[in-house]
């Protein structure tokens, strides 16, 4: 690491690799099938209660971790214009992945032509575990020990039937290629990563559904960890949020995120586009990722996003990213997230139940 | 190759039981049945050679080995025995083995059972396990049946020649309303065109009544050369006076042209080359008719009708009844016990030419074009028998 | 357990790998030693691109062993746009109607498991509607 005087008065320094590193090519995945918040409000509170989002996106009976982080991959690959065989990690940050022992990874780089050169393991951080896999990537990079790494973030999540996070818990994630700055889409100026051990939400081996902290999941756990991780970053890159196009935080609903971002300064405005949480849900280890799939779609170059990630457990993994003049050409070249948005069939709670393993089978 | 100087092929004994869901009946004794059977009926002839046509043996009943089996518990043990598996042309095969066993003058008196049993098994594992005669790695896996084969055939059919559903009714009912008249059929309840055509959808566009039911049944011959045939046979040898057997790529998707059904066609025009006849010269025609899309398939493969004209010819030809099809039921109302099937053709045939076929008989049938299809086409075998005069 | 029979599968089923002959070009899937065209000798690895359209199609009311849960489903026969005919699942369909000639593209996803939920999950290709042009 490089000295990072300027910072030191700050008090944290920042992750800033030797080489610099960047986005190379991204993609989100959104599953097609949504569950409208009124439809668990329905079934159980006779449709009294108000839901955090519109609606969530749900996977179909075929779809897992794997399956939506491979197409999530080749989107990546897509935007990249590098081939698979040129990668060399492929890690997946998820709560939900398939098997409890064998990697998501290998899958994923199995089906996406990169194996058997390559770096794959699973990361398990609640719903920061897709950060934390590009933070590895980034450092991978940005160590020069490879020139391309895949981080992936996505999950399949569950809600215990009748639990306030069924209204939010989805499906759905991102995938991105980190690579060389001077071939990148965006670059990664700065990472800072905020942990403490906070019991906020948990799963205990061999459970089916998560618990969680009820209103300790506020103050003390997801606006703690967001906003020190995202001041401490600005502070210690001397910057402030008019600095910034865009800010996306993660999201498990509507309203944390947008607190999250007036907490740390920005205006709805800077929060808007990355904000898809009304529509999608809360997909966890995707939910911050697939909000800056969003903004990058839309992104012109030179602007600057601020994302902060947040994992219960806790921690916080915040990123400065700047855009670069290479974002106008790639970003057709793979299904936007709006296309993914848009695809949508609504189903109703029974599919949902049926589709999402919620049945009784034996 | 015509019969010439050379000796016939005939069947001097056929024996069946009844097509049923015969659950207190095993493989082994549903075999043994016709095979008796079918010895009584040649005057105790007792074969050299047994050639069984099975396929699902080994997966529902868990029996390999058949023809050390079926030989033992019949009373001819030591006898050549063996499987012959050809998917739901296994019959056809087994008999074109017997055939040609008797042709190479090391076997002079040979037996063919067909024997299925297919309710050693309730549940999905049935419809997995027929799936295993498609290309398992390929289809099989992928959760696709010969079922939804064949509803993938009629879709495509009824968008090239713009036909619907209806159009497809003709060979299902003859057959419905033929096997009233044999009593080891399976269903023996004429259906209306109304049933047919409002029955219950199972695999658009297959109804219920498409499709051929599997069930449980055993079939045999009793082949020999006819110049071994005995002074005191005192029932009509029936000759085989053609015999192919033709096969194709197994897939659906590996064929130029799914429609085209080659290996049914190209079997048919074999056997009738070698018995001297054409196709339209027969009384009889047994067509594998497992799914109604079949029959339509394999009479334009044969030349009896152009492409996309099949169902048209099926109707003209129900209403002419010549040649007669599916006399005694066919698959779909007699019942479709897979590897056993083509053998009950053959039963059936041999039952029609001797006159022996009571309410079903069709008046002065001389010659019998049988064919039973594996796996869509993928394996064709087609026979024809003919009436000899007894000597 | 037949671990080794959908391992040695893999590259096929998640990806499309196929082969492409070297004497007369021709795409071949699924893969075989023998190019089905000229019938040459055929072992050179091809991506195929996943694009097609539907040859034919069907609802199946009900699955065989394995696939019990996932039934109804729709398979195909899916003409892909290097010649080959491949059979496969259609998946997310949601209202879509399915038509004879509707384009496709190949998604990788579950196809079933070895066994029960203790077994490996066997993953590979379906086709759905296509999302970009
Ligand atoms: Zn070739």
């Amino acid at each position: 690491m490089k000295k990072n005087e300027g910072h030191e008065q700050t008090g944290i320094k920042p992750l800033i690799p030797d080489r610099k590193v960047g986005i190379i090519g991204y993609g989100a995945y959104v599953p097609r099938y949504r569950l409208p918040g009124t439809e668990v409000a329905r079934i159980w509170t006779d449709g009294t209660s108000g839901s955090p989002v519109k609606e969530k996106a749900v996977a179909g009976l075929d779809e897992d971790v794997a399956t939506m982080s491979i197409e999530a991959a080749r989107n990546a690959l897509a935007r990249a214009g590098i081939a698979a065989n040129e990668l060399r990690a492929v890690w997946v940050g998820s709560e939900s992945h398939p098997y409890a022992v064998k990697p998501t990874g290998t899958i994923v780089a199995e089906a996406i032509g990169a194996v058997p050169s390559i770096q794959a393991a699973d990361f398990q951080f609640a719903c920061k575990a897709g950060t934390e896999a590009i933070v590895a990537a980034i450092a991978l990079v940005g160590s020069n020990m490879a020139d391309y790494a895949m981080g992936i973030g996505m999950d399949i999540a569950q809600g215990r039937p009748g639990d306030s996070l069924e209204y939010t818990a989805s499906s759905g994630g991102a995938a991105y290629i980190l690579g060389p700055a001077e071939k990148s889409l965006a670059e990664i100026e700065a990472v800072y990563s905020y942990v403490t051990d906070t019991p906020d939400f948990w799963r205990r081996q061999e459970q089916k559904y998560p618990e969680h902290g009820q209103r300790f999941t506020g103050e003390p756990a997801y606006f703690k960890h967001i906003t020190e991780a995202g001041k401490a970053l600005m502070d210690a890159l001397k910057m402030k949020p008019e600095d910034f196009a865009y800010g996306v935080f993660h999201q498990p609903n509507t309203k944390f995120p947008q607190r999250a971002g007036s907490l740390l300064g920005f205006k709805p405005e800077q929060t808007a586009v990355g904000l898809l949480s009304p529509v999608i849900g809360n997909t966890y280890a995707g939910a911050s990722i697939i909000g800056l799939t969003a903004i990058l779609d839309q992104a012109k170059p030179g602007e600057r996003i601020l994302l902060v990630s947040y994992g219960s457990g806790a921690g916080s993994d915040a990123f400065v990213i700047k855009v670069t003049e290479a974002i106008t050409e790639r970003q057709k070249l793979a299904t936007l997230t709006a296309d993914y948005i848009q695809r949508r069939t609504e189903i109703d709670y029974a599919t949902y139940a049926r589709y999402r393993g919620k049945l009784a089978m034996k | 190759m015509s019969g010439g100087d050379m000796s016939d092929i005939v069947i001097t004994g056929v024996g069946q039981v009844p097509v049923r869901e015969h659950w207190d009946v095993s493989l082994r004794q549903l075999a043994a049945r016709a095979i008796l059977a079918a010895i009584h009926d040649a005057g105790e002839q007792k074969p050299q050679a047994l050639y069984i046509s099975n396929v699902l043996g080994s997966l529902l009943s868990r029996q390999a080995n058949l023809g050390a089996l079926l030989t033992c518990d019949c009373g001819m043990g030591g006898i050549e025995g063996t499987t012959i598996e050809a998917a739901g042309a296994s019959g056809g095969a087994a008999l074109r083995t017997a055939y040609l066993a008797l042709r190479s003058g090391q076997v002079d008196c040979a037996m063919v059972v067909g024997v299925e049993k297919i309710t050693d098994v309730v549940g999905p594992g049935v419809d997995k396990a027929i799936a295993e005669t498609l290309d398992t790695d390929y289809e099989g896996m992928l959760g696709v049946t010969p079922t939804a084969m064949a509803a993938l055939l009629m879709q495509r059919y009824m968008h090239e020649y713009e036909c619907g559903h209806a159009s497809f009714a003709d060979h299902p009912l003859a057959a419905s309303i033929h096997a009233v008249g044999n009593p080891n059929a399976l269903y023996r309840k004429a259906l209306s065109r109304e049933e047919y055509e409002k029955s219950r959808p199972v695999c658009d566009p297959l109804n219920l009544h498409d499709i051929a039911a599997y069930a449980d049944g055993a079939a045999a011959l009793i082949l020999t050369r006819s110049e071994l045939v005995s002074k005191d046979f005192k029932s009509i040898p029936v000759r085989v006076s053609g015999s192919a057997v033709v096969t194709d790529r197994l897939s659906l998707h590996d064929r130029p042209d799914p429609l085209a059904f080659n290996a049914a066609g190209i079997s048919i025009s074999q056997a009738c080359r070698q018995a001297g006849i054409l196709p339209g010269d027969v009384d009889i025609l047994e067509l594998d008719d497992a799914f109604s899309i079949y029959p339509v398939l394999s009479v334009e493969a044969a030349g009896y009708a152009k492409r996309g004209e099949g169902t048209t010819w099926m109707k003209a030809t129900v209403a002419s009844g010549k040649p007669a099809l599916a006399s005694m039921g066919g698959m779909k109302a007699r019942g479709n016990p897979l590897a056993a099937a083509g053998v009950y053709q053959a039963v059936e045939a041999v039952l029609q030419l001797r006159g022996e076929a009571g309410d079903c008989q069709v008046k002065g049938a001389k010659k019998a074009l049988i064919q039973c299809l594996g796996s869509a086409s993928a394996t064709a075998a087609a026979h024809v028998l003919e009436i000899t005069q007894k000597s | 357990m037949e671990i080794p029979r959908h391992w040695r599968l893999k590259q096929q089923r998640y990806a499309l790998v196929g082969e492409v002959c070297p004497h007369c070009d021709a795409k071949i899937f699924p893969p075989r030693d023998v190019c089905p065209e000229c019938g040459g000798e055929a072992r050179e690895a091809y991506n195929f691109s996943g694009k097609g359209e539907v040859y034919s199609f069907t609802r199946m009311g009900e699955g065989p062993a394995g696939f019990e849960e996932q039934a109804p489903y729709t398979v195909a026969l899916v003409k892909l746009a290097e010649g080959p005919v491949v059979t496969a699942q259609l998946t997310d369909l949601g209202d879509t109607k399915v038509e004879i000639g509707m384009p496709v593209e190949m998604v990788t996803r579950r196809i079933r498991q070895d066994g029960d939920e203790r077994g490996m999950i066997v993953y590979g290709y379906k086709f759905r509607p296509v999302m970009q042009g």
